[in-house]
């Protein structure tokens, strides 16, 4: 069995979902130049301002890193409640909960502990707390069939009011009353070899944290039975159900992990990328999260690069400012990435259509090439380096008839 | 319909088909699944259109856009599952959509309904409400909605599939009185016997091709399925006597809640045994799903048990059921039995990767499974384009069945339940998939079989239990029954009440 190759029958390519994602980008690019001519303005220099903002120097780099890594941990989680059939839209809720569980912990811990075990015990508690928050919508679908994308959005606003009510209480900062007093760097996720490298960036432990989520996420995916338990569910719970796979298990179990993914990217937002809570700000990041993976084809490569993708954008509008062009340009160009994304089947289509026509034009040339070379043997016989060699000569012939 | 030729991405559907329908005919169109039947009505009916040929009513050329188009040229379809709103009565079913004005009248509706009932003795009361009507009587009312509609070609779509034998022999008799009246029928099927009844021409198509056209009449039902399948067929499945040993499956009065949330099974009992095919009989929806369910744990036991070599498996969860050797080739292959998504490499595992040698600590082993799969894909001759990557859905149906039969009895269990085993394979399969089910009765194992297709209980069953309203009605040899007897007890008549 070694060794063998599986023949595919000669046929037209597909649309891969890079391309389609790609597609997707560059006209949601292409928009956001024809937006900045409508306002009489360069596009190539407003993507030149934005690529400066986010990449221009190691300190806009990290910033520009450090935006992703919350991007790329909502992302995520997104992705594997996605993957189980599950549409996880309180991302914003479970950050909030990493978030404050993070920021209490940093607050009453001592100082003088050491920071590895410190950073263990705040990363294992701000990711129990999310498990839990994502877990209490898994329990509500699987005992009650409350809808996830109903529980999850509750639940955002219960986190937001025990943030309200936390800060003031336990974590205020008595200058300012409505946040939170800033953390100590040495209970932050920075770390100062770091934050010398990039120029005082907001860059931290947590981009590190997120590459390493990437690899687990993407080997329990791909790799292990609970893996395979989950993505079996959301592929099709009936059947799933018949092999005898617990489902309603299963729908708590990735909610729990999305939950976990969230508020580590809570974490690494309130501990890390910035140091203080506000009371009544719901994160946007949350929803920016969705778009992430969607883009990202809810594979933790594809996510990972999208992440960065929308970060630059992010990061980069505030220099738009200096050329006149407004910065929510880059939220607009956001905005219509996702559209793209979402009617991803229309730019498969499109795709396909494009590579079936080639192919079908090939098809021709190489039926001309094998009539004059009296080839007598059907399309399907050939193989693809006959074809191929027989179409290139087809291409000639034909143009040789004209 | 002349010259008409249909294709679909990689496949020619119809390939230069003509097919010609006199005044007043019956005439049948022969076909294995995906030979191309129903694209050729699909065609007619307006719902595709013909890459090339040309279709003629009464002699005019025709552009059919849409079914619209097809309700005007006076053609109808019957459709094997029915559009009826069940709530609605049957008059208030049939003048759907020919309303007339804003407000409509009913009782003039009413009284051309009855008037087309007695004049080709369909005995339909307009006023009756479809829920309350059995199902060959909402068939009828499918036929009159076409009448209603001054239809005069009828298209039948597999049109018995969901009726007792008794229910057939009246659609046959309506069927003569159309052609009588001067109706035009176009009857879908590959049930030959159906054929040979009613009809006077038979079109035969294979794999998109014309193949014949013949007289009915003079031509044997082997012949004409010879021209189907492309070689000689046989219909009897060679099995040698039954010797039951050790009871396999016992239930003991079981009742089970049907989705509406009231008893769909009542106080079933039955006891299988090994080395027995019992074949359950009865027409769809008279709770044979939920004591399937029931069986293989996807469904709550409301009360009674059901022992499997001598366990109680009653509140057992359904992974339990599946170790103690329970295999299930479920009713709907597409939603139950197979990720369509995903390769065939998953869902030959699908039940069992948590075990070794497809997965230890937690970890899939991709060689293992690859080559598990591999060997039933080779065993059971599943034919797919990319072998053991093609993903599920990629498959015909044919082979979808094969893969989920051979994962069945690849995990080799005590007791095999299969539940329409064959609904919508061709011929060969089902020849291939009937042999698979008698050899695992020989090597030992209880086989419980679910079948709409009577033909198909009487081939493999040794007992045939026959299901009613949920109860069952009786359990008979096999060798002592005919399908006349099992037709009534599947009406709900018993042994006495006769």
């Amino acid at each position: 069995m070694k060794g063998k190759v599986i023949s595919k029958p000669l046929e037209a390519r597909k649309a891969s979902p890079l391309i389609v994602s790609l597609s997707a980008v560059f006209l949601g690019i292409a928009a956001g130049c024809l937006f900045i001519l409508c306002i009489g303005k360069n596009p190539f220099a407003g993507f030149e301002r934005i690529l400066f903002g986010a990449l221009s120097n190691t300190r806009r780099v990290g910033n520009t890193l450090g935006m992703s890594t919350q991007l790329i941990l909502i992302g995520l989680s997104v992705a594997f409640a996605f993957k189980t059939g599950l549409f996880n839209i309180g991302a914003s809720g479970q950050m909030l909960m990493g978030g404050i569980t993070g920021s209490m912990l940093a607050y009453y811990l001592p100082m003088d502990m050491p920071r590895v075990i410190y950073l263990a015990i705040v990363i294992v508690a701000s990711m129990a707390a999310g498990a839990v928050w994502g877990f209490i919508s898994g329990f509500l679908k699987a005992k009650f069939n409350v809808h996830e994308v109903v529980s999850t959005i509750m639940l955002n606003w219960t986190a937001y009011w025990i943030v309200y009510d936390f800060i003031p209480r336990f974590i205020v900062d008595p200058t300012i009353s409505v946040k939170s007093k800033p953390i100590e760097t040495a209970h932050t996720l920075r770390a100062d070899w770091i934050t010398d490298l990039t120029g005082f960036s907001t860059m931290n432990y947590g981009f590190f944290l997120a590459i390493i989520m990437c690899i687990v996420i993407w080997f329990v995916l791909e790799k292990t039975t609970l893996g395979f338990n989950l993505k079996a569910v959301g592929a099709n719970k009936f059947c799933a159900e018949y092999a005898g796979i617990k489902v309603n298990r299963s729908i708590m179990v990735s909610m729990a992990i999305a939950g976990a993914l969230a508020s580590l990217a809570g974490l690494t937002y309130y501990c890390g990328y910035s140091n203080i809570m506000e009371m009544g700000k719901m994160p946007n990041e949350g929803f920016d999260g969705i778009a992430v993976a969607l883009l990202g084809n809810c594979s933790p490569i594809g996510i990972f690069f999208s992440a960065i993708f929308f970060g630059i954008l992010k990061m980069g509008r505030g220099s738009l400012a200096a050329t006149g062009i407004p910065t929510e340009i880059a939220d607009t160009i956001i905005a219509t990435i996702i559209y793209f994304t979402a009617t991803n089947v229309i730019l498969a289509n499109f795709w396909n259509g494009l590579f079936k026509s080639r192919f079908e034009r090939n098809e021709a040339r190489c039926r001309a090439a094998m009539d004059a070379h009296g080839d007598k043997r059907s399309l399907e016989a050939l193989s693809h380096d006959e074809f191929n060699a027989y179409a290139k000569e087809g291409k000639a012939l034909m143009k040789e008839g004209k | 319909m002349l010259g008409i030729r249909k294709e679909f991405p990689g496949i020619v559907a119809n390939d230069d088909i003509t097919l010609q329908v006199e005044e007043g005919e019956i005439h049948a169109i022969l076909g294995e699944n995906g030979a191309g039947k129903s694209t050729l009505m699909s065609i007619l009916f307006g719902l595709y259109h013909a890459d090339k040929g040309v279709i003629k009513v009464r002699g005019k050329e025709v552009h059919i856009k849409d079914p619209n188009d097809a309700f005007d040229l006076g053609i109808g379809m019957v459709h094997q599952h029915f559009q009826l709103v069940h709530n609605f009565t049957v008059a208030e079913n049939i003048i759907m959509g020919k309303e007339g004005g804003f407000v409509y009248d009913i009782k003039k509706a009413s009284k051309k309904i009855k008037e087309i009932s007695e004049r080709y003795r369909l005995s339909i009361e307009p006023d009756m409400v479809i829920e309350d009507i059995t199902v060959g009587m909402q068939q009828r009312v499918e036929i009159l909605k076409m009448l209603y509609r001054d239809a005069d070609i009828l298209i039948f779509d597999e049109p018995t599939a969901v009726l007792t034998p008794q229910e057939i022999d009246e659609l046959m008799e309506i069927m003569r009185n159309l052609s009588a009246e001067g109706k035009s029928i176009i009857l879908i099927t590959h049930k030959l016997d159906e054929i040979k009844k009613v009809a006077k021409r038979c079109t035969v198509i294979r794999r998109g091709k014309l193949i014949d056209v013949v007289d009915v009449a003079s031509t044997s039902v082997e012949d004409m399925a010879a021209a189907m399948v492309g070689r000689p067929v046989s219909f009897k499945v060679d099995k040698s006597p039954c010797h039951p040993g050790d009871p396999i499956l016992e239930i003991e009065n079981l009742s089970v809640m049907n989705s509406k949330g009231v008893l769909g099974v009542k106080g079933f009992s039955l006891t299988l045994h090994a080395g027995e095919i019992i074949g359950l009989a009865g027409v769809d929806g008279n709770g044979q799903s939920e004591l399937i369910e029931a069986i293989t744990g996807l469904r709550k036991v409301e009360s009674g048990t059901i022992r499997f070599n001598g366990k109680d498996i009653t509140h057992m969860s359904i992974a339990e059921r599946n170790d103690l050797g329970l295999g299930h080739i479920p009713e709907d292959r597409q939603k139950r039995g197979l990720i369509l998504s995903a390769p065939l490499t998953s869902n030959m595992v699908i039940k069992e990767f948590t075990k070794s040698p497809f997965s230890s600590h937690g970890l899939l082993d991709y060689l293992a499974i690859r080559e598990y799969s591999e060997n039933i894909i080779e065993k059971f001759d599943v034919r797919s384009g990319e072998g053991a990557d093609s993903l599920a859905g990629k498959l015909s149906g044919g082979n979808q069945q094969k893969a989920i039969i051979g994962r069945e009895i690849t995990a080799d269990p005590d007791l095999l339940i299969a539940v329409q085993p064959t609904r919508g394979l061709d011929v060969g399969a089902i020849e291939f998939i009937h042999k698979q089910l008698v050899e695992e009765r020989d090597r030992g194992k209880a086989v419980f079989l679910v079948s709409f297709e009577l033909d198909e209980i009487f081939n493999l069953s040794d007992k045939i239990a026959v299901i009613s309203g949920g109860e069952l009605i009786d359990i008979v040899d096999t060798t002592e029954t005919d399908e006349h007897a099992v037709g009534l007890m599947m009406a709900g008549i018993r042994k006495g009440e006769r």
